[in-house]
């Protein structure tokens, strides 16, 4: 008798707490096109696999009233569950209570689940919608977001970390997304900055809206905070499941292995790439074509488009790509693709995924702008993240390689295990045009047909430097192949390489330029 | 829409690099950039929105190098702007008590 009345009490504390911040605060939630908290993760984990924790926590605040108030779980909903049929750590502010704003209490219970996460060596989701720090709590609120960065700084490069923003992410807030691995947006739903559009407009007389100050878009074109865009929610939570089924679980785990589906019939490598390196094609079909099933799944997508980055399968197995992007910029390195393609660098190094790169680069983008910028320190980024990756690194030249392109891209000077070119592909110090320029100027300037002269010049270069084969003579490429062989040799390389094993000398970290 | 999604159907753009004309599709940030100018020592410009809290110049006058200008509060903070160079004063922009926006030309020395 007593149990079934215990029981009940049980239950119906429960369901206070599952009311969340009450039917109003939800119904305005909904109103704005998102999902409650609790929903959110339903939705992302296996079915009923969700097992929450910290249900009945209470705040502790006494200032200004709040002894008086009641904030269900304080906020946030902290639990595991399985995706994929694996364990995953979660935790999702929930907006309906005061906010989603962080107190103490609310902090403990993320970072109880983040310690959970570290410790269990799994993925942890962070999902964000929140006001920021609840000002009410004072310093408690900032030592809450403090140990969080501490935790997300704590678990880089041993669990994979990703923050889906559902949301306002504001003010210190949007420091642990931005330490962690993947950040997820939604359209019309993410917003994230610093300083808000009220502090801007009174400190500064300007006036922008959140959306144009940090909505989706904007984090996922001009900043390159977020990985993911989605337009809707569902999308976003679809993603993540996506990213996961490529990611392995933590830092000594592999992917998993797929069932090997040969690439799409519709992508022919033979016919993506034009012969003339002046013009452009999108390096995302000659990925179609190699990878299992045509599945690329590109990270960053929108930001920094002249660099393309993302998973892919080759015989089932999880590899990472970095490739320049003949479509946009003519792929040239930049300060923007260069931070892009080195953080990704290291997130496959960190996580054992092996790295192959697809060359076809005229050099840096020239341009006041990118020198003052610092694409020398971010360029440095690149060199940096190549060198020191120690994961099999097999590196293909599409077309062109010139000058310090040709050494940043996975280069055999960098430690790339193995180097393929296709037959056409030009390495050289810059393009024939610029090359004949400077080395015949006098018999150029001296010609009574300077123009003709130019082009008989620039032939000459093309036929005796524009070719792998100088590169090949000195071993600086393992092998030139044709197009249809790529798969084939990539799958090869992978194979041979899976237990590489190389020794990197002694020391507490390196200190990469950033 | 996505950069190079939509870049796919627009028209296609040109790009030199060491002396070769590339066919490509720009990206917002590239289209958006500024072109450089060399900065003009004579001209003072607001570095960031803010208040004109004192003028301790005029237009006309003798001026050292490095001598307090005006008082300018922007951030909650006082900042001293100085004359950049010895000379005479062109012309000052600005009243005590202004608003000023980023980039204002304040003042500007002959």
């Amino acid at each position: 008798m007593a149990l079934k009345k215990n029981i009940r009490e049980l239950q119906k504390r429960r369901k206070e707490v599952f009311a969340g911040g009450g039917e109003k605060a939800i119904e305005k939630q909904i109103a704005m096109g998102k999902l409650t908290a609790r929903e959110r993760i339903i939705s992302l984990v296996d079915k009923g696999s969700f097992s929450e924790y910290d249900l009945f926590v209470e705040h502790e605040a006494r200032d200004f009233n709040m002894d008086k108030k009641t904030l269900h779980g304080d906020g946030v909903i902290i639990g595991t569950g399985t995706i994929h049929k694996k364990p995953v750590a979660i935790f999702a502010q929930d907006f309906t209570v005061a906010g989603g704003s962080l107190g103490l209490m609310h902090s403990r219970k993320i970072t109880k689940i983040m310690d959970y996460a570290l410790k269990m060596r799994m993925p942890l989701i962070g999902i964000n919608d929140s006001g920021g720090a609840r000002i009410q709590e004072g310093v408690n609120s900032l030592a809450g977001y403090g140990e969080i960065f501490f935790r997300n700084t704590l678990s880089s490069g041993v669990i994979p970390q990703i923050s889906v923003i559902l949301g306002p992410c504001a003010g210190g807030a949007v420091y642990s997304p931005a330490l962690t691995d993947f950040v997820f947006v939604t359209d019309k739903i993410s917003k994230m900055f610093i300083t808000g559009p009220e502090v801007i407009k009174t400190v500064l007389g300007e006036e922008i809206s959140m959306e144009d100050l940090g909505g989706a878009r904007v984090h996922s074109e001009i900043t390159g905070n977020a990985h993911f865009f989605a337009e809707s929610e569902v999308e976003t939570l679809d993603q993540i499941k996506k990213l996961l089924s490529f990611i392995p679980w933590n830092n000594t785990d592999k992917s998993d292995i797929c069932k090997i589906k040969a690439p799409k019939k519709e992508f022919k490598i033979g016919q993506i790439v034009p012969d003339d390196p002046r013009q452009p094609y999108d390096v995302r079909d000659v990925l179609n074509s190699i990878v299992d099933d045509s599945d690329f799944f590109e990270v960053q997508k929108m930001w920094a488009a002249n660099m393309v980055i993302g998973f892919g399968r080759l015989g089932g197995k999880t590899v990472g790509f970095v490739c320049n992007q003949p479509l946009v910029l003519a792929g040239v390195l930049d300060v923007d693709s260069s931070d892009k393609a080195a953080r990704f660098i290291r997130y496959c190094d960190a996580f054992n995924i092996p790295i192959i790169t697809l060359v076809d680069l005229p050099g840096y983008l020239p341009g006041v702008d990118q020198e003052h910028a610092g694409v020398i320190r971010h360029g440095a980024k690149l060199l940096y993240a190549y060198s020191e990756a120690t994961v099999p690194k097999i590196t293909l030249i599409i077309r062109k390689a010139y000058g310090g392109g040709y050494i940043a891209m996975s280069s055999r000077h960098l430690r790339a295990d193995f180097v393929f070119s296709w037959p056409g592909a030009e390495i050289a110090v810059m393009g024939p045009e610029g090359a004949a320029n400077i080395i015949f100027r006098k018999e150029i300037n001296e010609a009574d047909d300077p123009e003709k002269m130019r082009q008989k010049k620039i032939k000459e270069y093309k036929s005796k430097f524009s070719n792998p084969y100088v590169a090949a003579a000195k071993g600086y490429i393992d092998a030139v192949i044709e197009p249809e062989e790529t798969r084939k040799l990539f799958l090869h390389a992978i194979k041979v390489s899976s237990n590489k094993a190389i020794a990197s000398p002694n020391k507490k970290h390196g200190i990469p330029p950033f | 829409m996505e950069t190079s999604e939509s870049a796919k159907s627009g028209r296609l753009k040109s790009i030199n690099i060491d002396g070769t004309k590339y066919k490509t599709h720009y990206t917002t940030k590239f289209s958006q950039r500024t072109k450089w100018e060399k900065p003009d020592v004579k001209k003072v410009f607001s570095f960031i929105p803010g208040t004109i809290i004192k003028v301790k110049i005029s237009a006309g006058k003798k001026v050292k190098n490095g001598q307090l200008a005006l008082i300018f509060e922007a951030m909650k903070m006082r900042n001293r702007v100085y004359v950049p160079k010895a000379g005479i004063v062109k012309k000052v922009n600005v009243k005590e008590g202004e608003l000023v926006p980023k980039g204002k030309l304040i003042f500007e020395m002959e």
